[in-house]
């Protein structure tokens, strides 16, 4: 008893650290989860939340029967599928020809190049890659050109748009994610090539035997964590590179929620639309942790 | 491993080919925009410009730094790092002691932790979100672009964790030599976690420098827009134009848009702050990442 009362007094600086940060996260965290009611209202911010009117499910109704509704939802699993899928590969093959490299400088110079477009934004790169893909001026349809094919409309076209948006992600993020990697490859011990070779393995068996096993916990654990962004297909990016004639193909449901709520001021629609995002991809990222724990023994703390 | 075989070399010498170009690829887009920038307009326009300035010049750079919105948003980006860094490193380090604690010392750690963790989880979304700022009184002004993410729990658990793989030995020498928890904090965890601490500095930094979709719905107007909002307005109507799909609405536009050299020059200053910084600080973040997300 004597030693729990000193022990809380010697943990009341703890609670005091953690005071102002828990506030915050009150305020700007659960507070509006609370919000998250006026889904199931017909919410005007003129009103506010003194004048509640229930309206219980029609708001989910009213989304569901919206046209495109489907499509949007399959939009975002399809580009966020496909963002998962090259994000897992391409940085494990740039990993794998970055570990050959034994001149430091060069092996550097290159991790820093690669690693930069992870910094800009994608307001910048955006600007950037609407540029460089401009049907009349833009230098890829001018290499394009040069070899005699037809200027193609890369952003305004429902077929190409949502490779676009895989590619320019990929471009993006391609050298960030070779990060983890590249530290899960430096830290296989050396001794086993070492015996493999005794044993007479060339590169690729030991690529195959030795390289690829060590890096199998990290991959196992970069799927399972990819899992909670099924139903992200990346704002930023989307909301800057897409215009009306890319909707059919590139609407997510984050630019849906952004157009329904702030730009048609449906605020009750568009929450309600969110609450869904957030409870499905909630058990996303549950399960994903879940088999993160199980098969790669993660911890989130 | 001795004597490369000849496939090896041949294996070798391909590889640093790909390499080059996987790092040529990430050059090259953003030195086309430099090239752009230094170019005359009339050059641009004929689409001769590639990766090398055509007819030299800083004219558009003169008309940017006479443009009186542009240095207030990059004035107001300016004070929003400084804020927000200053906030988001008071804030982690912190949140991250506490959490760092083994929950047999500090018992509520656990309970702590989920509070935490959860918003991570799970969220009011953006309607609710902006409902608060809002009844917060907090539209117009510097402290909606600050205060919501003031807390970046991703960078608390890359703190803790590091908290975490310091040696026990060092807090309990602390605790016999009479220092107290904040003692301990400041004068013996901070300064061995300098690599931690630059890292989440530089996300911070970055993080808040690129933020443009919070400036774009807490400022009514767009005297108010940071850096990244400013030009996120001024090139999504650019977006509109390059699709090639112009109405009347457009075309009024058009008129008001300044030409690709303009906006080239301002997306490569909007960039040399982030250039500025990311070389110094990017040892440290290659070290400190791995250890916050690779673990055991």
């Amino acid at each position: 008893m004597r030693s729990n009362y000193r022990q809380f007094i010697r943990n009341v600086p703890l609670h005091l650290m953690i005071l102002p940060g828990l506030i915050i996260i009150i305020v700007f965290g659960y507070i509006p989860m609370a919000g998250l009611s006026i889904a199931f209202q017909n919410f005007s911010p003129i009103a506010g939340f003194k004048n509640m009117n229930w309206v219980g499910l029609d708001n989910f109704r009213y989304l569901f029967d919206l046209p495109g509704f489907g499509q949007v939802v399959w939009n975002t699993v399809f580009i966020s599928a496909m963002k998962i899928v090259s994000g897992l590969v391409i940085p494990v093959l740039v990993a794998l020809l970055l570990n050959e490299v034994r001149k430091t400088g060069f092996k550097r110079t290159i991790q820093t190049v690669i690693y930069m477009p992870h910094f800009f934004s994608w307001v910048i790169l955006a600007g950037i890659i609407v540029d460089v893909l401009s049907p009349s001026t833009g230098i890829v349809n001018m290499l394009l050109k040069a070899i005699g094919v037809e200027p193609v409309q890369f952003l305004a076209s429902n077929e190409w748009f949502p490779y676009i948006l895989v590619i320019t992600d990929q471009w993006k993020e391609f050298g960030f994610g070779t990060i983890i990697y590249l530290a899960a490859l430096t830290n296989i011990d050396k001794s086993l090539y070492e015996a493999s070779v005794m044993d007479g393995a060339g590169r690729w068996k030991q690529t195959w035997h030795i390289t690829l096993p060590g890096i199998r916990p990290i991959v196992i654990l970069m799927v399972t964590l990819s899992l909670g962004n099924v139903l992200n297909g990346g704002f930023d990016q989307v909301f800057n590179l897409y215009n009306p004639l890319v909707y059919e193909s590139g609407d997510i449901l984050d630019t849906m929620i952004y157009r329904i709520g702030l730009q048609d001021a449906q605020y009750s629609v568009s929450t309600a639309l969110g609450l869904i995002k957030s409870v499905v991809s909630f058990i996303f990222i549950g399960l994903g942790y879940f088999l993160a724990y199980r098969l790669a023994n993660y911890r989130i703390f | 491993m001795h004597h490369a075989s000849r496939a090896y070399r041949w294996f070798l010498g391909i590889n640093y080919v790909i390499l080059t170009l996987l790092a040529l690829l990430c050059l090259f887009p953003i030195v086309n925009i430099l090239a752009i920038s230094f170019s005359s307009s009339d050059a641009v326009k004929a689409g001769s410009v590639t990766f090398w300035p055509v007819d030299f010049t800083f004219s558009s750079y003169k008309y940017i730094l006479e443009n009186q919105q542009f240095l207030n948003s990059f004035g107001t980006s300016l004070l929003r790092v400084v804020l927000g860094v200053a906030t988001n490193l008071i804030f982690t380090i912190l949140v991250a002691y506490p959490l760092s604690k083994e929950a047999a010392k500090f018992r509520s750690r656990t309970f702590y932790a989920w509070v935490f963790v959860f918003t991570m989880l799970f969220s009011g979304g953006l309607i609710p979100g902006y409902l608060i700022v809002k009844e917060a009184g907090l539209l117009d002004s510097i402290w909606a672009l600050i205060l919501p993410g003031a807390v970046p729990i991703f960078n608390v658990l890359l703190m803790l964790n590091f908290f975490r793989g310091l040696p026990k030995e060092l807090e309990e020498a602390a605790w016999m030599d009479g220092a107290g928890h904040f003692r301990t904090l400041w004068s013996i965890y901070l300064p061995i976690s300098l690599p931690s601490i630059a890292t989440i500095t530089l996300f911070a930094m970055v993080g808040h420098w690129n933020a443009w979709f919070d400036g774009m719905i807490y400022m009514k107007s767009p005297e108010g827009y940071p850096l990244a909002t400013y030009l996120q307005s001024m090139l999504q109507q650019v977006t509109m134009i390059q699709s090639e799909m112009m109405t009347l609405e457009d075309a009024t536009l058009l008129s008001q848009v300044s030409d690709r050299t303009t906006q080239a020059s301002q997306i490569f200053l909007s960039v040399i702050p982030i250039l500025l910084v990311y070389p110094f600080l990017q040892r440290y973040f290659v070290h400190g990442l791995v250890v916050g997300s690779v673990k055991g």
